[in-house]
């Protein structure tokens, strides 16, 4: 379970500061896929740098099961958007790497020869990033963070950059592979329909400084043919509310 | 699959040697004078003389160059590093190397010869000079150019100061490295040069400029060749180990 109580994160700029994060207060059980939603510079990335124990200089407090965040012993598993690959270390390599990190085995287990293989890069382990094309890339990552085998798994627009096919394949993959291990995720997006498709728990984040408006249960999650319900699109609807309200709100109070 | 010097790479080198030993036999076909032998001579003389007049040296030039190498590197690329890593240090340092980078070390030679005699030291000291500089001021950049997100993957993971410096920043700089190293290398093969014409017996420098001296234009022709084939030498082989560990690139 992981708990976030009043976390502020403040960015120091040359001659001023800037609020980046609100006073965010959330409860994630364990096991759960929680999607994160918001506009572009809410913080969600900011938020996933103070989870992932990257970023230390926050007030408030974020634990994991009762404990302060450390990479160290605990299994983190970061996905960016750039995908974070080591340039210099081969497909095999890199998804090992997370393992060599832990100082655990490394090798084509059961596990690990399953994880390349769904993800359809197990004929390119011999293959550099720079050979490999931006889907392959990102199918790498997420690659290592399965087999890092991890108690939270952190993805920050990890699909933005692939095509809408591409997309789509990749979400149905993710949630394939993620079903058979529930790790506890936080899944950033800015689109409406991921958040939907992806979160059995959707947060609403408003735009900078972050905040969390609202915390959604997601009936429509894992139902199938989902974006042809009707549920899908009711729920549409309110996220889109709930995104457009603070902002008008916003507005307003600016215009005062 | 390895490739070790592109097969373009080969056929260019040879296809410019021997033009140039073609112009050189054509050169010294016409004017016929003492000063400019044929090629086909040195070559002659090389080989007969090799084992008993220049191998000896020929190691001691060697020796020195490696030497100037091995500690460039053992110093500078520690201290790019730090300075790459460590935003104080740079700041501290940086001005200090930027402000002794543009002085033509060679300006310098009086002072390293009255401070370290005419010695080893002295012409150790110089070859170093020159190529510490550059190995510094490659490796404080290499580093300072990996992305700021291949630092954050790694350290989500935990990643100790240790597994970061052997993950990430001596893999991303090396081929810059020894790119550094080659560029540097031609200039220090002339400071070589200069530095064995005096207080040494041994050195490519000093057979040539002693063949010279003695009006032994074949010994002196034979000299440069060598001199200038050991440098190729050197040349290639860091290129053949920059292929072998950069394969990524």
């Amino acid at each position: 379970m992981i708990e976030i109580k009043d976390l502020t994160v403040k960015y120091v700029g040359k001659n001023k500061e800037t609020l980046v994060l609100d006073k965010l207060n959330i409860k994630m059980n364990a096991g759960d896929l929680y999607t994160f939603i918001g506009p572009s510079g809410c913080g969600k990335s900011t938020f996933l740098y103070v989870l992932s124990g990257i970023l230390k200089d926050y007030t408030g407090n974020v634990t994991i099961d009762g404990r302060a965040i450390n990479p160290k012993a605990q299994r983190i598993g970061l996905i960016l958007q750039n995908y974070g690959l080591l340039p210099w270390k081969n497909v095999y390599h890199n998804t090992m790497l997370g393992l060599k990190i832990k100082k655990d085995r490394q090798g084509l287990n059961e596990y690990n020869r399953y994880i390349l293989k769904q993800l359809g890069i197990d004929n390119l382990l011999d293959r550099y990033p720079k050979q490999l094309s931006g889907g392959q890339q990102q199918r790498v990552a997420i690659a290592r963070a399965f087999i890092l085998k991890p108690d939270l798994l952190l993805m920050d627009e990890p699909f933005s950059a692939l095509d809408a096919i591409t997309r789509e394949e990749m979400q149905d993959l993710f949630l394939k592979i993620w079903k058979q291990n529930s790790v506890t995720t936080v899944f950033i997006t800015h689109s409406v329909d991921e958040a939907l498709y992806l979160g059995r728990k959707i947060v609403v984040f408003s735009s900078s400084p972050g905040r969390i408006l609202e915390v959604v249960d997601n009936p429509c999650f894992q139902l199938d043919n989902l974006r042809s319900r009707d549920e899908y699109y009711d729920m549409s609807m309110k996220l889109r509310r709930i995104l457009n309200k603070r902002s008008s709100i916003e507005q307003a109070i600016e215009k005062l | 699959m390895i490739k070790v010097l592109s097969k373009e790479s080969w056929r260019g080198a040879l296809y410019s040697l021997v033009v140039v030993i073609v112009l050189w036999y054509v050169v010294a076909g016409i004017l016929k004078i003492p000063i400019i032998p044929s090629p086909i001579a040195v070559f002659f003389n090389i080989v007969q003389i090799f084992k008993t007049k220049i191998e000896i040296h020929v190691l001691y030039s060697f020796g020195r160059i490696l030497e100037g190498i091995a500690i460039s590197i053992l110093v500078g690329v520690p201290l790019g590093f730090l300075m790459g890593y460590f935003n104080k240090v740079d700041k501290l340092l940086s001005p200090l190397v930027y402000f002794t980078y543009p002085v033509p070390k060679i300006a310098l030679l009086p002072v390293i010869m009255l401070l370290f005699g005419l010695g080893e030291a002295s012409k150790l000291i110089m070859i170093v000079l020159i190529i510490v500089f550059q190995i510094i001021i490659t490796s404080r950049d290499a580093v300072k150019a990996i992305p700021e997100e291949t630092f954050r993957s790694l350290e989500s993971l935990g990643a100790s100061k240790r597994q970061i410096f052997t993950e990430i920043i001596v893999p991303a700089s090396l081929s810059e490295v020894l790119t550094a190293t080659r560029l540097a290398l031609g200039t220090a093969v002339s400071i070589l040069f200069f530095t064995e014409t005096f207080g040494t017996e041994y050195g490519m420098g000093y057979f040539i400029m002693d063949s010279w001296m003695r009006v032994n234009y074949l010994d002196m022709y034979s000299g440069i060749v060598m001199l200038s084939f050991m440098g190729f030498c050197i040349f290639t082989a860091i290129d053949i180990a920059e292929n072998y560990i950069c394969s990524w690139r």
